[in-house]
C-alpha cells in the first residue's frame, strides 16, 4: 500500500476556537436539560407512563446506529479490500467512537438514575438485550480504538485486515442488539418482529454514510482544502443504494403488517391515521428522506454537483429522524391490544385511545447535547491526532483513478 | 432397687409426658402454620407457594373503585393534578364493551404477575425480578430507570416515579427515578394477610391464595368456574386471572 499522508487540521484559525466554543455551548445546553430533568425530575419532560421513551431516543437511536453505519467507509477498505475508501478510514473510525459516545451520553442522562450508571455496568441480566447491548457498546468501543491504533501504527499493519473483520463483524451484533431492543417486545403491535434487526442494519448504513458525506465536506470546507466532486462518486451511490434498502425493508413491514388481519390496525395508524406519525413517514421520511435524495444522487446533473450531494445527505437525515420518530414514539402512542375485540369505554390508567405525545424543551436540549459532546470530541480528535487524509492532489481526482 | 424404681418410674413418666405436650404443641403448630399459611421472615419464600389472583368481574361494577382507593392508600400513591398520565397507577378500573355483542365489563387491572415475566426478561440489571413464590417485584436499589420494562410490559401494568416523593410508607419502598407496580401486597402476604384490594372489596369479587394448595380457595373456585388470563395467546401464564370477560 502506498505510504499515505495524514495530518491533524491545524486548529489556529479563530474559527476553529469559535468552532470549539460554539460545540461546547450544545454540551451546555444538553447539561442544563440534565441538571433540570435530575432535579425535578421526568415530570418536567413530555414523556410519561404511556409514551416512556421520547425525544431523547430519537436523538440517541440516531446517533447510535450513525456511529455503527460510519465505520463501514473503513470496512470497506479493510473487510471489502476496495483502497479507495483506504484514505477514509480513520475518519470514519473516529466519528464511529464519538458519534456512539454521543449517543450513549443521551442515554446515560435520560435514565431515572443516572448516578447508577455503575450499578448498570457490574450487574448483567443476560436474558436482556438492553444488558447485551451496554456491553457490547462499550466493547465496540474498545475494539475500535484498536482498530485506529492498528490504522495508525504502520509496525501493526499486518493486524489491519483482522482487526477490521473484528469490528465489521462487532458493528453487525452491535445493530442487531440495537433492533432486536424493538423486536424482541412481544407487548406492541408496532414492534415484535424479527425484520426490526436487519431494519436497523441498513439504516445504520444509510444514516452512517450521510453522516459521513457530510462530515467529510465540512471538513474539506473547514480545514480549506479542496474537495473534487469526483471524490465523493462512490460514497454518494452507495449512500443512494443503502437508501433503497431501507425503503426495502420498510416497505415489506408495512406490507406485512397490512395483510395480517389482526396487525392491519396499527399499519393504517401509521399510514393513514396516525396524524404527526402518518406525516413524518409520507413527507419526512419517504419525500424528503427517500424520494428527493434518490433523485438527487441519480440526477446525471445534479448528481455531480456539491448542492445536490448535501441536500441528498441532509435529506437522508431528516428521513432517519422521522422515521425513527413514527416507529419509536407512534408506536408507544397507538394503544395496547389487552382486550381484543373490545372497545375501552374508559380507563384509569390512560389505556383508551391513541396517546397524545409533545416532546419538551428539555428532551430537544439534551438530544442536542449529545450532538455536541460527539461532534466536540471529534474536533478534539482531528486536532490532536493524524485522522485526515487531505493533500491537495486530491481535489481533481476521480474515482476509477484511484481504485 | 427401690432407689432404681424410684428413680426410673418418675423419668418415665416425665419423657411421656413431655412426649405428650410436645406432640401436641407441634401437631397443633404445624396444624396452624398450614391453615395461616404465614410463614416467619427470617425463611425463604419457595416454588411450593404460588401466589393467585381470581378476579369475578360479574360483581365488579362500573363505577366503583375501592380496590383502587386500597391501594393508593395502602402505598401511599399520591395523586397530583399536574400531568397525571405521569401519576403513578399499580391498580386501575377498566371499563369495555365488546365490540360485536356490546356487553359491557368492568375489571381492575393490575401487575398480572406472569410465571414468564417480560419485564424481568428485558431488565438489564435485574431489578425486576420475580420471587420463587411468583411475586414480581422490583428492586429499587438496582433499578436505573431506564424504563426498558415498562415498554415491555403487555399490560401497561408500569408507573415510573416522575417527580421526588412525600408521605412514604416504610413498609413500601418508592423512589424518584425508579419504575414500580403492584407488589401483590407482598409486606402484607408475607404476614399471612390478603392485599389490600382484596380485603377491600364489598362484593368479594378478587379471591386471592396459593394456587399450588389443592386445597385453598383460589384452586377449588378455578376449578368450578370459567376463568381466562388476559393476552394468554402470550404465553407468559399471568397469575390473574378473570371470570366473565
Amino acid at each position: 500500500m502506498k505510504h499515505l499522508a495524514f495530518r491533524e487540521i491545524e486548529g489556529n484559525s479563530a474559527g476553529f476556537y469559535f468552532l470549539l466554543v460554539a460545540l461546547l455551548g450544545l454540551i451546555g445546553v444538553g447539561a442544563t436539560a440534565f441538571l433540570m430533568m435530575e432535579h425535578h425530575g421526568h415530570i418536567i419532560t413530555g414523556m410519561d407512563n404511556q409514551i416512556v421513551w421520547g425525544m431523547p431516543h430519537i436523538f440517541a437511536i440516531f446517533l447510535i446506529l450513525s456511529a455503527s453505519g460510519v465505520l463501514n467507509v473503513a470496512s470497506i477498505g479493510s473487510v471489502f479490500r476496495k483502497a479507495y475508501y483506504h484514505p477514509l478510514a480513520r475518519l470514519s473510525a473516529l466519528l464511529s467512537v464519538t458519534l456512539l459516545m454521543g449517543g450513549l451520553s443521551i442515554l446515560v442522562l435520560d435514565l431515572g438514575h443516572p448516578d447508577r450508571i455503575i450499578v448498570a455496568m457490574t450487574n448483567y441480566n443476560f436474558n436482556s438485550v438492553f444488558a447485551w447491548n451496554i456491553f457490547l457498546y462499550n466493547g465496540f468501543i474498545v475494539v475500535v480504538s484498536v482498530y485506529l491504533w492498528v490504522m495508525m501504527d504502520r509496525s501493526l499493519q499486518r493486524y489491519y485486515r483482522p482487526m477490521g473483520l473484528i469490528a465489521f463483524t462487532g458493528r453487525f451484533i452491535l445493530t442487531t442488539g440495537t433492533g432486536s431492543i424493538f423486536g424482541f417486545l412481544v407487548a406492541r403491535e408496532a414492534y415484535d418482529t424479527a425484520i426490526l434487526a436487519p431494519l436497523f442494519i441498513a439504516m445504520s448504513l444509510e444514516l452512517g454514510m450521510a453522516v459521513f458525506i457530510l462530515v467529510l465536506i465540512a471538513t474539506c470546507i473547514w480545514a480549506n482544502r479542496r474537495l473534487g466532486i469526483g471524490f465523493l462518486e462512490r460514497p454518494k451511490n452507495l449512500f443512494g443504494i443503502f437508501t433503497i434498502a431501507v425503503f426495502y425493508m420498510v416497505t415489506v413491514y408495512f406490507l406485512t403488517n397490512l395483510y395480517i388481519t389482526e396487525q392491519r390496525d396499527i399499519a393504517l395508524f401509521m399510514l393513514v391515521n396516525g396524524g404527526i406519525y402518518t406525516f413524518l413517514l409520507w413527507v419526512g421520511y419517504i419525500l424528503v428522506g427517500t424520494v428527493i435524495p434518490l433523485i438527487l444522487i441519480y440526477h446525471p446533473v445534479i448528481g455531480r454537483t456539491m448542492p445536490g450531494i448535501l441536500g441528498a445527505a441532509f435529506g437522508g437525515i431528516v428521513g432517519g429522524f422521522s422515521l425513527l420518530y413514527t416507529f419509536i414514539i407512534g408506536g408507544q402512542a397507538y394503544p395496547l391490544d389487552i382486550f381484543p375485540n373490545m372497545e375501552v369505554v374508559s380507563s384509569g390508567f390512560f389505556d383508551k385511545g391513541v396517546h397524545v405525545y409533545a416532546p419538551s424543551i428539555w428532551e430537544i436540549m439534551l438530544g442536542i447535547g449529545g450532538i455536541g459532546v460527539a461532534f466536540f470530541l471529534t474536533v478534539l480528535g482531528l486536532r490532536v491526532l493524524p485522522f485526515l487524509f487531505l493533500p491537495t492532489a486530491l481535489a481533481g481526482v476521480k474515482p476509477e483513478e484511484v481504485d | 432397687m427401690s432407689e432404681e424404681n424410684l428413680s426410673t418410674l418418675p423419668r418415665r413418666d416425665f419423657l411421656k409426658t413431655t412426649a405428650a405436650f410436645g406432640g401436641v404443641a407441634l401437631t397443633s403448630g404445624m396444624l396452624l402454620y398450614s391453615v395461616s399459611q404465614a410463614k416467619p421472615p427470617e425463611e425463604a419464600v419457595t416454588q411450593q407457594v404460588r401466589w393467585g389472583l381470581l378476579i369475578d368481574t360479574t360483581q365488579c361494577q362500573e363505577g366503583c373503585t375501592d380496590c383502587v382507593n386500597a391501594c393508593n392508600q395502602e402505598h401511599g400513591l399520591e395523586v397530583h393534578g399536574e400531568r397525571p398520565e405521569a401519576q403513578s397507577q399499580w391498580i386501575h378500573k377498566v371499563n369495555l364493551r365488546h365490540k360485536q355483542t356490546e356487553k359491557t365489563h368492568s375489571l381492575p387491572m393490575m401487575c398480572q404477575h406472569c410465571a414468564i415475566p417480560p419485564c424481568r426478561d428485558v431488565c438489564p440489571t435485574g431489578a425486576s425480578f420475580k420471587r420463587a413464590d411468583g411475586i414480581v417485584l422490583v428492586d429499587k436499589h438496582l433499578c436505573i430507570g431506564c424504563r426498558y420494562c415498562m415498554m415491555a410490559c403487555p399490560y401497561k401494568a408500569r408507573s415510573f416515579v416522575h417527580e421526588e416523593l412525600t408521605e412514604q410508607k416504610s413498609y413500601s419502598p418508592r423512589g424518584k427515578g425508579t419504575v414500580e407496580a403492584c407488589t401483590l401486597c407482598v409486606h402484607r402476604v408475607d404476614q399471612g394477610e390478603r392485599p389490600a384490594c382484596v380485603a377491600a372489596c364489598q362484593k368479594q369479587a378478587m379471591t386471592f391464595g396459593d394456587m399450588n394448595d389443592p386445597n385453598s380457595d383460589i384452586s377449588k373456585k378455578l376449578k368450578q368456574i370459567q376463568s381466562t388470563a388476559l393476552r394468554d395467546d402470550l404465553k407468559l401464564q399471568p397469575a390473574v386471572r378473570y371470570h366473565g370477560v
